[in-house]
């Protein structure tokens, strides 16, 4: 299967590549996926005045396809409010990375890689969890 | 573009030049059909197919009554097994095989359990070898085939094709193996290794795509399989249609180059074979998958901990090998064969086989242990994983949520 032009630049210059601290409570993190299947996603955010996301981080075990999904999910997540990142979804990922049907379970993984850093951000905050309102499982 | 560097040659290897020149004549002033018996054309064309009937008959030990060709080992396998069970059922209507075997013969005997076979898939050890004491425990008097293959094509290891047989025998049943990946690489002799039926293909030896061999056993026993398809009658009844003359030519041709190169090509592949798994093998948490005794000199599978098979070729586009990972939405499940060995999920996952071949030289192995060690450093970079188990995190506590 051939991969995509925007696959393979994120594949090949992933972009925020690292880790921030977890124990921050500046800091949410993310980690979805299992090593069993094939995919471990683990993306952080840090979160600044008036609920901006000011950094974000990721490291993926996976095909191509999934880290190119986790470092566009970074690039986006940069600089939008809480509210505006819980509004990515995994179907924006899928059409920006052309991700072939086959594939589209990376872009969901990064969805929930995103909404499951801001529910740490959230709980630990004092903030209740956002219940997903969907399921791709 | 510049080509990969090819270490794929258990998928199929690329035709010789001596095998392709063999060829060309039957693709053009000899296009006789064999099955002509009445012009020189057609006499042409027999005469190139009864040389290549003996040069693959000196590669296996066998006669020349003995070998029918097919389009393929998949076609092999199916004439084998299927034609077995339909010409012995009065004896029994038992299978055995094992879980490792390729899907040609494991998807034929789920076939016939719809028909009315029992089949017992044995288990492999943790190198990938059967238990011969399990076996002999599931032989029953139903029993009419074994069928185990001769070399394992993800993972190289030989089983132990003349205990097999001998037990299969002893309980009165025929003893069948794919050899396609054991033909040619690995001195093999039907009547040393006590063979029945045998199927094996061209491609995988340095012959082109589309022609195979079955051996059928012709004496001590008799072994007879009913035709799978219906048509003139070629190959003494067993495989009707017009022969494919060029590719059987080339068949031959390949299986004397292998027969007269293959102890000096098995010595010098196994030396670039062990250096190139020796030198990965020192990375930290690498892991060679299967028996490293008994296994075919040009197969090397090894598992790089804590990175995804499907995500290192894409770092390894240099390079063309292929990974018991399958990360697609219609299979999460990975190398069946890697995870009969009893490998974790994501040991399976982290997979990359290398299969070297004739035209493999000593300076693409070092190519590709370059490629490959600053591949897995990269990789292991962005994984998640790899940073957890530097930290000393036990991953296997962690509870993921699978999806």
């Amino acid at each position: 299967m051939a991969y995509s032009e925007k696959v393979i630049d994120h594949y090949n210059n992933p972009r925020n590549v690292g880790t921030l601290n977890k124990d921050s409570k500046f800091v949410g993190t993310g980690l979805v996926g299992a090593p069993e299947c094939g995919d471990v996603m683990r993306l952080q955010i840090e979160v600044g005045e008036d609920n901006v996301i000011t950094d974000a981080k990721f490291k993926t075990f996976g095909c191509g396809s999934a880290i190119a999904s986790s470092s566009l999910a970074t690039e986006w997540l940069k600089g939008k409010t809480i509210d505006e990142a819980l509004s990515i979804d995994n179907m924006d990922i899928v059409e920006e990375l052309a991700l072939p049907p086959v594939k589209i379970h990376c872009s969901v993984l990064a969805e929930d890689a995103i909404k499951s850093a801001i529910n740490d951000y959230r709980v630990k905050n004092g903030l209740e969890a956002i219940v997903l309102e969907k399921s791709h499982h | 573009m510049k080509q990969p560097i090819y270490l794929d040659n258990n998928a199929t290897t690329p035709l010789d030049p001596r095998v392709l020149e063999a060829m060309l004549p039957y693709f053009t002033e000899k296009f006789g059909n064999a099955a002509s018996r009445n012009h020189a054309f057609g006499w042409v064309a027999e005469e190139g197919v009864d040389y290549a009937r003996e040069q693959v008959a000196k590669l296996i030990g066998c006669t020349e009554k003995e070998i029918i060709f097919t389009s393929g080992a998949t076609e092999a396998d199916n004439l084998a097994i299927k034609g077995v069970f339909e010409m012995y059922k009065e004896k029994g209507n038992h299978i055995i095989t094992a879980v490792t075997e390729h899907k040609a013969v494991l998807d034929t005997c789920k076939h016939l359990e719809k028909n009315g076979a029992r089949v017992t898939y044995l288990g492999v050890k943790e190198d990938g070898l059967i238990d011969l004491a399990e076996l002999e425990a599931a032989m029953t008097p139903e029993t009419i085939l074994v069928s185990i293959m001769y070399g394992n094509n993800e993972i190289g290891v030989i089983q132990p094709v003349k205990e097999i047989a001998a037990i299969a025998h002893k309980h009165g049943a025929l003893f069948m193996t794919d050899a396609t990946q054991a033909v040619g690489k690995i001195p093999v002799d039907v009547n040393t290794d006590g063979i029945d039926l045998m199927a094996f293909s061209a491609h995988k030896m340095y012959g082109p795509k589309g022609v195979g061999v079955l051996y059928v056993r012709r004496k001590n026993p008799r072994v007879k399989v009913t035709a799978q398809m219906d048509g003139g009658g070629h190959e003494r009844g067993m495989r009707s249609g017009t022969l494919n003359v060029p590719g059987i030519v080339g068949l031959g041709k390949a299986c004397e180059l292998c027969r007269l190169e293959m102890e000096s090509e098995s010595i010098r592949l196994s030396a670039l074979r062990d250096k190139l798994e020796s030198t990965l093998n020192q990375m930290e948490e690498s892991y060679v998958n299967g028996n490293t005794q008994h296994r075919l000199p040009h197969v090397a599978n090894i598992s790089f901990k804590y990175v995804e098979g499907e995500g290192l070729m894409m770092a390894m586009s240099d390079l063309a090998v292929s990974s018991g990972s399958a990360c697609t939405s219609a299979s999460l499940e990975p190398s069946y064969v890697l995870k009969s060995l009893g490998l974790s999920d994501d040991l399976a996952h982290s997979s990359i086989r290398y299969g070297l071949g004739r035209f493999t030289t000593e300076e693409e192995i070092d190519q590709a242990i370059g490629v490959t060690q600053k591949a897995v450093n990269h990789l292991r970079e962005l994984s998640p994983l790899w940073e957890m188990f530097k930290e000393g995190i036990d991953l296997s506590k962690i509870e993921w949520a699978e999806h």
